[in-house]
This record gives C-alpha cells, structure tokens and sequence, in this order.
C-alpha cells in the first residue's frame, strides 16, 4: 500500500523516468545516435587503395582516417546494408543526391559522400557498390563497431557533419530513414550546414 | 492509496517503458519499422544434425507462400537447391537474411540453383513477413516454404529443429543428385556471409 506521504518520490520518480523514456521513443529517436550541434563520436575507416576515392577524398597513402580528415565542407554519411530492403530500394536516389551534387558548381567541391555497410563484409559492400553501381566510397563495418559507436542506428540513417576550419567537425543533420526527394534533400543540407 | 491522478501518471510510465523497450530492440533495417520482436541473445545452436555432407537430401513437400505445393525431389536432375531455414519471421536477425538473398539472385543463376527459404510459421504469418522484405509491387523471385505443420517435421528430417520449436540458421546446399553438398548451421544470433554461400555454389560447378 502507498501512503499519502510517499506521493511526492513516487512523482518525481515518475517524472524522471518519463523523461528517460520518452526520448527512447521519439522518433529520430536512438539513445545515443549522433546528436545535432555536437562533435561526431570518434572512428576511422580504411583510406580507399582506389585512387579515384582517394582522390574524391582527399586523402592518399595508407592507414585510417577520420571523417574530419575528408577535403570537404560538409560530408554526408550514408549508414545502410545490403541486406536492408528499404537501402536496396534508395539506392538509385542516394546515386542521383550524388551525380546532383557532382554538377552543381557551388557544391562539387564542398560536399562529399560516403556510405558505411553496417555488418557487412567487405564482399558484401562490393557486392552492392557493384549492383547498385554506387559513385561514392563505401566502407564495411563487419564487426559493428561504427554501429556500437553511432548509437546502433537503424538503416538507411543519413548523418551530416560540418568539417570547421579548426579540423573539428560538428553534426547537423541526424535522421533515421529514406530522404525521398534528391532536391529538398539537397536543400535542407545546404540550409542546415550554412554552405 | 494512490490517487486517480497519480495512478494515471504511473499507467502513462508503464506504458512508455513497454514502448520504449520495444523500440530498443529491432531489425536493423527500417522497413520493418517496430515489428521486429526482440529475441535476446540465444543459444547458438541447439539441435543434433541428422544429416552429413555426402548424404542424399531427405525428400519433402511444403506449401509454399504462393499457394503450391513444392517437393524437393522435383528439382533432381534439373536444378541445385539451396535451403535457407531461419528460425522465425518478425526476428532480427532472419529478418535482414532473406532480403540480401534477394538481391543475389544472379550468383544462383550462375550456378544453376534454385533458393528455398524455409521457416516453421504458418502460411499468413510468412505472407505478411516477405511483403514487407520487398520494395513496391515486387515479390521475392525465391520460394518461401512453410514448415508449420506437422510443426518443424522437415527441420526435424535435417536435424535442425531447436528444442524451443524454431528451426536454427542453416543453410544446406544440395546438386543435381539430391546430394548435401554443404552444411552451415550457423549461430542463431548471427547472419551467414553472402561470400561464404557464394564460393560454395561455384564449388558445385568445379
């Protein structure tokens, strides 16, 4: 039995937990996904042996690299996986987003794409690079460990991250789903990040 | 006594957490939204083979998702069989396996084999599961069987079927003569890698 006197803890109870939870439901909605206005959480990937991923990167000789790292105002991060239907289904757009950005004169050099196969192997993130003939640089992340550090997102997740002058980088667009159109897609990343 | 408005506030948390822990633990691809049921880690593998590699596949018939009948024997002589059992539709792991499958349909061609997916739900359940692996008016160019009822009798014949009445991860890949060829029982928490089936199809060419 409650007494009277124990209603205050158990509202305050009430309320904190309300407050850890509702954020778990929210929609965008992962406990620990990349936040807006925050740095994203620290991984590297392989440096591309392609000279022509290399060279859209800015990167070159061997080694990891951080997102930080890329030769690029604004780097959009694609998470997906071949075996996501719904990634499979997008592929085709996320391609357009890119050939889009590619002939815009004001964003070429500014904006650059990569995708992360969330559990794949690099077979795997070959095999649907070559099916869906992705132009951008795709990288496995077989053991899940980008997975773990982003906050175990569902796919397709789009995260955009600002690269500042100062070599940091900052978050400004995290979200959990299909962008749908190439050019209000395009749009808002161009708003959010201040390109 | 609690109050109505205090017990109201301590329904709205119950519910919240039941929601929430649903949302925490899903399919890792969007299209099932919150459907996937969350499993938990299981026990990797917990079933006793009852087949080997080099045996004559046990023969069998299994309505299939779209309404035939189909007979592993009606393949013999024609075409190689992959068997992919999952454990259960509407679970993590069997819910991102089958849909890679689909887009790979040119390594089976290739080799001359044919998919059959296979799980112990019933016909409607596997219907409503496979739909939303696919994009559009799309179906998936393999065949779904049904191993429900007798519940897991084929699983059973290959020595797959879980003592909680689910088949495990395994994939078996069987030539023209109706012999196994390759056996993968996988562990349950884990998806098989596309390559690893792959190298074994283009074994069966060799």
């Amino acid at each position: 039995m409650i007494t009277k006197g124990m209603n205050k803890p158990l509202i305050c109870c009430a309320a904190f937990a309300i407050c850890l939870l509702v954020p778990i439901h929210a929609g965008l909605a992962f406990t620990n996904a990349p936040a807006i206005g925050e740095s994203l959480p620290p991984f590297e990937l392989p440096i591309p042996q392609d000279t022509r991923a290399q060279s859209y990167l800015g990167l070159s000789g061997t080694g990891q690299f951080t997102i930080a790292q890329i030769e690029a105002k604004v780097v959009i991060i694609q998470i997906f996986s071949m075996y996501c239907p719904v990634c499979q289904k997008e592929a085709f757009r996320v391609n357009e987003l890119y050939r889009t950005i590619q002939k815009r004169k004001d964003l070429k050099d500014k904006i650059r794409m990569i995708g992360i196969g969330t559990g794949n192997t690099p077979f795997e993130v070959g095999f649907f690079q070559k099916k869906y003939e992705v132009p951008f640089p795709l990288f496995p992340d077989e053991n899940l460990s980008i997975h773990r550090i982003l906050g175990e997102l569902r796919t397709p997740y789009f995260i955009g991250v600002k690269i500042n002058r100062d070599g940091s980088d900052e978050v400004f667009y995290s979200r959990l789903g299909q962008f749908k159109d190439v050019n209000s897609f395009l749009k808002r990343i161009v708003e959010l990040s201040g390109l | 006594m609690v109050s109505k408005k205090y017990g109201s506030i301590l329904c709205m948390v119950g519910l919240l957490a039941i929601f929430s822990w649903g949302s925490a633990a899903h399919g890792r691809s969007d299209a099932y939204k919150e459907n996937i049921y969350p499993v938990g880690k299981l026990k990797p593998t917990d079933s006793v083979l009852k087949v080997k590699v080099g045996d004559r596949a046990p023969d069998f018939t299994l309505p299939a998702v779209g309404g035939d009948k189909v007979t592993l024997s009606q393949y013999r002589g024609k075409k190689n069989v992959v068997i992919s059992f999952v454990p259960a539709a509407w679970t993590p792991v069997c819910s991102d396996q089958w849909p890679g499958y689909n887009i790979a349909q040119d390594f089976f061609d290739q080799n001359d084999a044919i998919l059959l997916g296979i799980t112990v739900d019933n016909i409607p359940t596997l219907y409503a599961w496979t739909n939303q692996m696919c994009t559009g008016d799309e179906t998936l160019w393999f065949t779904v069987l049904s191993d429900f009822y007798p519940h897991g009798a084929v699983a059973k014949k290959f020595g797959v079927l879980r003592s909680e009445g689910v088949s495990e991860r395994a994939l078996f890949v069987i030539d023209k003569k109706g012999i196994i060829r390759y056996i993968d029982v996988h562990d349950i928490n884990k998806r098989p890698h596309l390559e690893d089936l792959v190298e074994e199809l283009e074994k069966l060419n060799k």
